[in-house]
Order: C-alpha cells, then structure tokens, then sequence
C-alpha cells in the first residue's frame, strides 16, 4: 500500500517473528522454571530489536527475578546504547499468561510491553499463549500482538 | 558531599525528568533523606514503613547492590554514585 505516513497504534505490540520465536524458544527451555528476560530497542521507538534472555535468579516454577548485578549491567549497557526496554517477557509456567498481582506489584517500567507466555500446554493445561500487556500504576491493559516477518 | 543519584524512568516525575540528580549524607538512609527534601514524595518509593529498603527497588553503591552491603545504613563517601532501579521480578505465585 502506497501510504505516507506510518500509523502508530497505541495498543499494540508490534514483533518480529523472530523474536517471537526466541521468546517461545526460552520458555519451552526453561519449564517448569518460569524463564524471563527483555527486548532492547532504540529509546523513544517502540522498537522491540535486540534479544536479552536473562538468567531467573529464583529459578523458581512461580516466581522470576532477574539478578540484581546482571540487572544494573544490563542497565548500563542499554544506557550506553541508547536503548530501553520496549518488552519485558516472562513465562508462567502452569496458569495463563495474564499478569498475576506479584507481576503488577513489580511492574516497575511503565513504557514496557510486558509479554507473558503460558508454558501450562506442556503438561496438557490448554492451548500455548503469547499476550501482552502494559502494566501502569497498578492497572493492567491488555493490547494486541502483532507479529510481522523478520526482515 | 557530593553523591551522583541516578533515577529511573519510574521515579523521575519526582525530579521533573532528570536522569540523575546530586545530593547528600553519609549513609543511604540519609541520602534518601536529603533527596526527599528537594524531591518530595520521591523517599516513600524507596523505603517502607519500617524504614528498610522496598523490596521493589534495587539500590547500587557504585558497581554493589546495597543489600549486601549495609542495607540502607550503608555508609557513602564524596564521590560515590548511587544507582535506583526497579526490580524486574514478578511470577505466578
């Protein structure tokens, strides 16, 4: 289609599938631990880009955190690059991929997609699922998922 | 005594958009202190009722999560640089 301008929908992840895949690809890796990390894009773009799976410091089957020292290197790193964390994903591993209260009282990126998948399928607890979501002070607003080709 | 204190995007309504602002204290609890004054409300982010450290936040002396230091009585010297950031955590449970 022929279009000037590039309309930019609020409500909406707009991802790879590629980075998609990687996303699944570390879930299924990590089950029945909950497996967690980001993706990396230009500040100010919404541009999910650059792959960061993240060790889950709990390696837990209900709960994830990212290592305090890996988080500040990875901080730094973005800082340097001028990046932000446009997703940040995690699994659950035997529920649906809806944030949990744990999920909201953490949410600490207001500008962040926060992906979650549902590993559940593995074990027979219904379909796989990829949903996103922003997380604002305390509210929860689910968007759509779209996933385009990798260029 | 000079202390660089970098913010996160989270907390920087409190310093109206700054990424990192000076302050001062011999001791975290003190810097924290000190910030609240010139940035109000920005203190009942960082420490609980009971004066601790949220659980949320993960605060950094230089390259060290205070936590395996002395907590919020870790002790700042002029020239140290304190980093704030939002714990990625989260789960089922």
């Amino acid at each position: 289609m022929l279009c000037g301008s590039v309309l930019i929908l609020a409500r909406m992840l707009t991802i790879t599938q590629a980075l998609y895949d990687r996303i699944v690809a570390h879930a299924r890796a990590d089950h029945p631990d909950e497996a967690c990390g980001v993706i990396a894009g230009p500040a100010g773009s919404g541009r999910p880009e650059r792959f960061v799976p993240m060790l889950n410091a709990a390696r837990s089957p209900t709960f994830y955190e990212f290592d305090s020292t890996d988080l500040l290197a990875l901080y730094r790193e973005m800082d340097d690059r001028d990046e932000e964390p446009v997703v940040i994903y995690h699994s659950h591993t035997a529920t649906e991929a809806y944030p949990s209260r744990t999920d909201v009282s953490y949410a600490g990126e207001p500008g962040a997609h926060y992906v979650l998948v549902s590993t559940a399928d593995t074990d027979g607890g219904g379909p796989f699922q990829f949903r996103s979501f922003r997380i604002v002070d305390g509210e929860i607003t689910e968007e759509d998922v779209r996933v385009v080709p990798s260029s | 005594m000079a202390i660089e204190v970098r913010i996160p995007t989270i907390l920087r309504t409190y310093t109206d958009g700054q990424k990192a602002v000076e302050g001062g204290g011999a001791t975290i609890d003190e810097l924290f202190k000190d910030l609240e004054t010139r940035h109000p409300g920005i203190r009942e982010r960082l420490v609980d009722e009971a004066g601790e450290l949220r659980r949320f936040v993960n605060v950094y002396l230089n390259d060290e999560d205070v936590r395996f230091l002395g907590g919020i009585a870790t002790e700042l010297g002029d020239g140290d640089s304190v980093t704030i950031l939002p714990a990625v955590a989260g789960g089922a449970a």
